[in-house]
């Protein structure tokens, strides 16, 4: 057994590089919170193998519905709070459960409410926006090509890492709480150039028609990848919204954390002799067929990610003059949801039955709860989770196939 | 025998060894309240970790995970030390905000040899742990 050279002297273990500043805050002289927010840092920074940590301009906190979290979770960010913790860089939070101006409206259980409210209280004590978005981006934080953050939104990383070109790893809720306190991450994975290159070329022979086949796309691009980083050929008319659903799709069905497209992310970097993945029209017909289901659905959600104003304005224009029978949301973040009520997008969604929701979102609010089984949504990401929530596939298409009446 | 170590999470600590072959969610799989794994089909189901060195080889499931760890040690549950065979970012996380010392990738094949009652001491400042049968 090697335990005999343990008189020869310890294993060597590979210690950080750390600043002054961090250093300071890893000996408890910033106070107790970012002690034990460095620690974290630390110690995933050695199980990584970071040389050191990297600075960072905004975080974006996952972990932020009751649904999500419950009691474990609350108790934690109260107990992290009065531990003094406050955050050094702008820092947004992911959906919570509910829209925390309208949950009464929209029937919310009140006991989730008080329970929502007190996790969201937590954050803000901690010097956390109040803005509750998987769409940061949508609503001025907008990271630049090559500058580091710390994201958690399994979506937004990809939106920040492809499309922005800006470095974030997948980071978990309690880490990128960490990394906002201390302003910095353990430098590695999506943050060093050697680990964003593709090696898996999808050759994209469909055309693709609007958000739901971009969604599609994504499910069957994640689903393949199996942990390999795809880079898109061949793809005509991706605009950001469309990417915004690929990237939720194919993070949901896979784990792609950063992906590329010729001609259209700032970055392309593909090793030679990638493999290579097909996506063509059988593929897409396929895809389609395996995530939708049929019935009537009791909601119609739309906005996963966060619908961006043209978004609702797509959704206002389709339901303009008409009674929906059937409850439709659409989610996205408060900023947006002001400027769709300036533009009178709100009215209009409103007075058909529909509703325009902040904060919140489908899959992180207590549908069950509020009576709720059956869903139609044009998003990959929500094709997947709502299916799972509610064991029973979800009616998948365009604005203008799921609101038909 | 004393066997080095990686140290992941500060303090010492002493008790029986509790081996699991499974990894180990904490969200869903341990009932905060008793530290009994709730785990349908898991190695450990029915047996309460409180108090013990648990050795698994990793983590999974939620990050929430992270939190339940603290849960646990709040209602005095909390397994006393913690050995993995490979450590990840929800068990790092949970040892730290809970205080649980804990260590991984110990060296020499040791982990393969840790047994069910067997008394374990921990170091998660020095990266150590000592195994008495």
């Amino acid at each position: 057994m090697a335990v005999n050279k343990f008189e020869q002297g310890r294993i060597p273990v590979e210690f950080m590089q750390l600043t002054n500043d961090q250093q300071l805050m890893l000996n408890g002289e910033c106070g107790e919170a970012a002690r034990q927010s460095m620690e974290i840092l630390a110690a995933l920074g050695k199980i990584y193998g970071a040389k050191d940590m990297v600075s960072i301009t905004s975080a974006q906190v996952a972990g932020v519905s009751y649904k999500t979290i419950g009691e474990a979770g609350l108790e934690y960010l109260q107990d992290f709070a009065a531990a003094g913790a406050c955050v050094r860089i702008p820092t947004f939070l992911n959906p919570a459960g509910m829209d925390r101006e309208q949950w009464q409206k929209l029937k919310v259980p009140a006991a989730f409410a008080k329970k929502q409210l007190e996790i969201l209280s937590a954050f803000s004590k901690m010097g956390i926006s109040s803005t509750c978005t998987c769409t940061p981006y949508l609503v001025g934080i907008r990271p630049k090509l090559g500058e580091h953050i710390a994201w958690s939104e399994s979506s937004a990383i990809s939106f920040a890492n492809s499309v922005l070109g800006a470095r974030t790893n997948r980071e978990g809720g309690p880490s990128a709480l960490a990394a906002a306190v201390c302003g910095c991450t353990p430098n590695y994975g999506l943050h060093l150039d050697e680990n964003r290159i593709a090696n898996l070329l999808v050759k994209v022979e469909t055309p693709l028609k609007g958000t739901s086949d971009f969604g599609a796309m994504g499910a069957f691009v994640g689903e393949a990848a199996k942990g390999k980083t795809p880079a898109f050929v061949g793809v005509k008319a991706a605009s950001e919204d469309r990417l915004k659903s690929l990237g939720a799709s194919m993070a949901a069905w896979g784990s792609t954390a950063i992906y590329f497209m010729k001609g259209v992310t700032p970055e392309w970097n593909v090793v030679k002799g990638a493999e290579e993945l097909t996506f063509g029209a059988a593929e897409l017909a396929a895809t389609r067929e395996k995530m939708g289901g049929e019935g009537k659905p009791d909601i119609i959600a739309i906005g996963c990610p966060h619908a961006s104003l043209q978004e609702i304005e797509e959704v206002a224009a389709r339901v303009r003059g008409k009674k929906l029978q059937t409850k439709l949301w659409v989610c996205t973040a408060r900023q947006t949801l002001e400027a769709a009520d300036n533009a009178g997008f709100t009215r209009e969604i409103e007075q058909a039955g529909g509703n325009v929701v902040a904060d919140t979102c489908m899959v992180v609010c207590p549908l069950e709860e509020m009576g709720m089984a059956h869903a139609a949504c044009n998003s990959g990401k929500a094709a997947k989770y709502l299916t799972n929530m509610f064991k029973k596939k979800v009616v998948y298409g365009d604005v203008e196939d799921i609101i038909c009446e | 025998m004393r066997i080095n170590a990686r140290a992941i999470a500060k303090g010492t600590a002493e008790g029986e060894a509790m081996v699991s072959k499974d990894a180990i969610s904490f969200f869903g799989g341990v009932d905060p309240k008793t530290g009994i794994v709730i785990d349908k089909g898991h190695a450990l189901e029915g047996k309460c970790i409180a108090g013990k060195v648990l050795v698994f080889p990793r983590g999974k499931g939620s990050t929430v995970g992270s939190y339940v760890l603290l849960q646990l040690a709040k209602n005095n549950c909390a397994p006393c030390a913690i050995i993995n065979e490979e450590a990840e970012p929800i068990i790092v996380v949970g040892a730290i905000i809970a205080r649980i010392p804990m260590v991984d990738k110990l060296e020499g094949g040791a982990y393969a040899k840790i047994k069910d009652g067997m008394r374990v001491s921990v170091d998660g400042t020095k990266g150590t742990a000592e195994l008495n049968e």
